[in-house]
């Protein structure tokens, strides 16, 4: 049985026009781009600085402000302890929002017990928004760093980063200590403009393996002249920002999935279409949904749909999805790891009975209408069984 | 997800043993709550046989949550039926947790749950024909 992804925004498949540049450095292209007195390593050398020039051009930033890391995760946790701790003589306090991902969260309560650090965590509204009130009402005098994702993993809602770009920009010219502002666009990176001048951010976290790129390489961009410590010694690599020896097949596959994300632009508007059909198909023919996060609009990432379905929990959808051919995700408890349900749904005021039934799915370019009609037709049958089963 | 769990465990989440509801039960038993995900309910039937001892005739169950606490109630009512009352108490999540080849540690108190939910619906049977 062909097999149906419906959760893009755990990974993506690696595109063949990636995994074609990637090869030679999987080969031949072994050098060390370190080792720059050689043709091996300076071949391996060219192929790091033309990527770092098309990651610049993506993001309109310059080639000095992008240091390649092993992904997302270790992108988001430069930017938070690499920043925290160049500045924490000028202040300690940091805020993000309540729906972040873990390696922004856990990463602000490393900082709080190891190293000092004061966090505002943000509250969401109910479609999981921050509000520009709140943050401006949640900064003082000793705040020095403000991070928000783009584009939230669970639910798709896209939080204002424009807006904040520019609340910061202005209260930064009347400030004494700057406040730095970073931004996850890890899920974000694959639709929405990434211009950081529009966006107005001095670092932002990015992920290969979320663009049809390879697992284990994202890029950190830093703003130059940010005051910033890195958080890996070694051998001086990434201008002295990440030491290690590159991930040069992983860098090069980034780049390339990069440049495709113009080429993917085109398939925004038919996936966008599948989205719409999958939350209309799945409210009109299972009871007692609902659809979670940002209304579908333009606060809402085009290729995400998530529900909590009443009386249903969470990793049984999963599997009996799974039994069907069909690969999808869920915020609940027993899906985490722990007991807790997932905390975006409940910044969002859903409750843990209502958070445990929930499900995510979100598209990407090579889903077709007959995986969504496909979809559609088994899911409510699924829900029915687990509903049977269920003593409610 | 589905490859940390036990072909036995797979094949009671998908063709749970005694699921549904008795009328007229002669005990119930619930667990768990909707907070932590999981909610077990059991129904038992009471009769006694030849010699007057008192013994599960019929045994149903009822679980909202994931694969492992769907299979752990099925097999508790698998262990359970017509054994008698005071082995049936004997059943334990150790038990349980054999029937279905392992639990992944981290499901280990979903044997626990069910186990716990067999119990209190012979309590709740016991407190029944107490009031009598």
């Amino acid at each position: 049985m062909r097999r149906i992804y419906f959760d893009h925004a755990a990974t993506t498949k690696v595109d063949p026009e990636v995994k074609k540049a990637m090869l030679p450095y999987l080969g031949d292209k072994f050098g060390n781009p370190s080792s720059i007195f050689y043709k091996e390593g300076q071949d391996a050398h060219k192929a790091i600085d033309e990527s770092r020039e098309k990651v610049a051009e993506f993001l309109n930033a310059k080639v000095e402000e992008i240091i390649f890391t092993s992904g997302g995760t270790e992108s988001d946790n430069l930017a938070l302890k690499g920043i925290f701790e160049a500045n924490k003589n000028k202040g300690n306090h940091i805020i993000v929002s309540s729906v972040e991902h873990h390696a922004i969260l856990h990463s602000c309560q490393y900082l709080e017990k190891y190293h000092g650090a004061k966090v505002t965590y943000l509250p969401v509204d109910k479609c999981g928004i921050v509000a520009i009130e709140d943050l401006k009402k949640a900064i003082t005098t000793k705040t020095i760093l403000v991070s928000i994702m783009y584009v939230n993993n669970e639910v798709g809602t896209i939080e204002p980063i424009a807006e904040i770009g520019k609340l910061l920009k202005n209260l930064n010219q009347k400030r004494e200590n700057r406040i730095y502002f970073h931004t996850d666009a890890v899920q974000g990176a694959g639709y929405l403009d990434c211009d950081l001048q529009k966006l107005g951010v001095d670092a932002l976290s990015m992920s290969a393996h979320k663009i049809y790129g390879p697992k284990g390489v994202g890029v950190l961009y830093l703003r130059k002249g940010i005051p910033f410590v890195p958080q890996a010694q070694g051998g001086g690599q990434e201008g002295g920002k990440r030491a290690g020896t590159e991930n040069v097949a992983g860098i090069v596959g980034l780049a390339k999935a990069i440049e495709l994300i113009k080429q993917n632009k085109k398939e925004t508007g038919r996936i966008e279409n599948l989205r719409n059909k999958l939350v209309e198909g799945i409210l009109k023919t299972v009871p007692d949904a609902i659809f979670t996060g940002s209304k579908i609009g333009p606060n809402r990432l085009i290729s995400s749909a998530s529900f909590c379905f009443k009386n249903v929990e969470g990793e049984s959808l999963l599997m009996s999805l799974d039994q069907a051919g069909i690969a999808s995700s869920s915020g609940s408890a027993c899906t985490s790891g722990s007991l807790d349900p997932s905390h975006v749904l409940i910044a969002m005021g859903l409750k843990p009975e209502v958070a445990h039934g929930s499900l995510r799915l979100t598209l990407g370019k090579e889903n077709t209408e007959n995986e969504v009609d496909y979809f559609l037709k088994v899911l409510p049958g699924i829900v029915k069984r687990l509903r049977t089963i269920s003593p409610f | 997800m589905a490859q940390m769990y036990t072909k036995k465990v797979i094949e009671h989440f998908t063709n749970p043993k005694n699921m549904g509801q008795i009328k007229n039960p002669s005990g119930t038993g619930t667990v768990g709550n909707p907070v932590c995900g999981d909610i077990m309910k059991v129904y038992i039937k009471v009769k006694k046989n030849k010699q007057g001892e008192e013994y599960i005739d019929d045994i149903k169950f009822q679980t909202l949550g994931c694969g492992a606490a769907i299979a752990t109630s099925s097999v508790v009512t698998e262990l359970a039926k017509g054994k008698k009352l005071k082995n049936a108490t004997k059943i334990s999540k150790k038990e349980i947790t054999k029937e279905l080849g392992g639990l992944p540690p981290q499901k280990l108190h979903c044997s626990l749950l069910a186990d716990r939910a067999l119990v209190k619906a012979i309590d709740n049977y016991h407190q029944k024909i107490k009031k009598k």
